[in-house]
């Protein structure tokens, strides 16, 4: 208790940070640069043969996974700002998001093209009979009407309200990490590791939880 | 590591095979870790040889096989088998081996006999997911399996020594494996130490583990969901690239139809 005390201590007399904007911009790039080369490299290698194993669960592990991981850099992004007295790191949380989405969206092409390929009613089956398909479906949908408002000129138009729908991206970590666990044969482990993350990082959001459900 | 074996090799006509190189590279094995590249990158060091085989319970003359006998006392073969994996995946795979009924038959079952227990080696210094639930995927090694007699006793039923005409690569389960076609892939046990013959139907690895999805009889079949899949189909996957695979139906029995009298009066809804 004293120790963290003291850590708090010298965290409040720490001095808040400020970067350049080049250098808040040039994060932003590295996201960019970073979260597409990933991908395509991935891509690209599993067209070649050049993956160990089952190209298709390669990649839907791979998809499905690095949705989580961005989602819970953009959820560490804001508890990190106010701890380093970092403000300007939020201005990457946005960049993270939109890549979150980007990576599950490559998820269901995979498993849509690759996995089913194109077996429309099956597909359709598959989402409404499989419950953790379904709740991975609803994390999906969250993501995607959030990728499409963070185009600016709709974020500018949507005002408030903008916020109060990014919110929901809490839910669309918790569904995400759900369907993870659920989809394991037996190890929970891993999935399990990542839902109580995801559980720490939005319960360090309570104040505002509490708001928005009063 | 691998070594080259001789053998009477399978008709030319089954083909187009698997490349060795997917099927020696994506392996269920949880002992050497969950995923399906752990297998191949854990499991190099593994020490086959020496290795028992140990054939017990109830018959007359029990027997142990030791690294030579398994390849020198029964006369080797090679089998062209589809191989269905429980999670909806499909490969094609050139066995090498001898019938698990010619080992039985050696042994002299006893008329009590009515199942045959399989166990895998237990070896938690070489084998990484049996140290610890958490590596090993939550399940109670050592891993087991088991066969009714007359399952055991079909001729498509084979102890498999080797794959692509040389020995097995110890992520496909050297140095003996059993594989039993029509079934889910995880009723093919890897790394066999013990057969023992029983009278009651022995526990088995996946069914202790989730009973509502995985049956003891684990039969082929598209008209049985698995609960949280569809069996009706697989994806064939034959090269390594992501366009080399194609979705085929399933076949009852995984085409192998003339087991289907073993179950004739059977539901097989309820023994899935």
């Amino acid at each position: 208790m004293q120790t963290v005390k003291k850590m708090q201590n010298s965290l409040n007399s720490m001095r808040p940070i400020r970067i350049s904007k080049g250098w808040i911009n040039a994060g932003r790039a590295l996201i960019h640069i970073i979260s597409i080369a990933w991908l395509s490299v991935v891509y690209l290698d599993a067209l070649s043969g050049e993956l160990p194993g089952d190209p298709v669960q390669y990649l839907l592990d791979f998809s499905g996974i690095g949705t989580l991981h961005l989602l819970i850099m953009s959820l560490l992004i804001s508890p990190m700002a106010q701890t380093f007295k970092f403000g300007q790191l939020v201005r990457l949380r946005k960049t993270l998001g939109v890549y979150a989405a980007v990576y599950a969206l490559f998820h269901l092409y995979v498993f849509i093209a690759y996995e089913l390929q194109y077996e429309w009613l099956l597909i359709a089956e598959e989402i409404i009979k499989r419950p953790y398909i379904t709740v991975g479906m609803l994390a999906l949908s969250i993501l995607s009407v959030l990728l499409i408002t963070s185009l600016q000129a709709i974020k500018a138009r949507m005002g408030t309200a903008w916020q109060k729908l990014h919110n929901w991206v809490y839910l669309a970590t918790i569904l995400g990490c759900i369907h993870f666990l659920w989809s394991v044969k037996s190890n929970w482990y891993e999935p399990t590791a990542y839902l109580i993350t995801a559980l720490i990082l939005i319960s360090l959001r309570r104040k505002k939880l509490q708001k928005i459900f009063k | 590591k691998t070594s080259e074996l001789r053998f009477k090799k399978a008709p030319e006509s089954v083909r187009p095979l698997t490349d060795e190189s997917v099927a020696s590279s994506y392996n269920n094995f949880y002992e050497f870790g969950t995923s399906k590249s752990d297998p191949k990158e854990n499991a190099q060091s593994f020490v086959v040889d020496p290795w028992k085989l140990e054939v017990s319970g109830l018959v007359e003359t029990p027997i142990t096989l030791n690294y030579e006998d398994l390849f020198k006392r029964f006369e080797l073969q090679e089998r062209i088998y589809r191989l269905r994996c429980v999670e909806a995946w499909s490969m094609v795979i050139p066995w090498i081996g001898f019938t698990l009924a010619e080992l039985l038959k050696a042994a002299k079952p006893l008329s009590s006999a009515k199942y045959v227990a399989f166990e895998t080696l237990y070896s938690p210094e070489q084998m990484p997911g049996q140290r610890s639930r958490f590596t090993g995927g939550g399940v109670d090694y050592p891993y087991v399996e088991g066969l009714r007699l007359d399952e055991a006793m079909h001729d498509l039923t084979l102890m498999s020594v080797g794959m692509y005409g040389k020995t097995l690569p110890p992520q496909n389960g050297a140095p003996i494996r059993l594989v039993v076609p029509w079934k889910y892939g995880f009723k093919s046990i890897k790394s066999v130490v013990k057969i023992v013959l029983t009278d009651k139907e022995p526990p088995t690895t996946w069914n202790i583990l989730a009973p509502d999805e995985y049956g003891f009889y684990a039969n082929v079949n598209p008209k049985v969901d698995h609960p949280r899949w569809s069996q009706g189909r697989e994806r064939r996957i034959l090269g390594s690239g992501l366009n080399t695979q194609r979705r085929i139906d399933t076949q009852m029995f995984n085409g192998y139809s003339e087991v289907a009298s073993l179950y004739s009066n059977m539901d097989l809804r309820r023994f899935y």
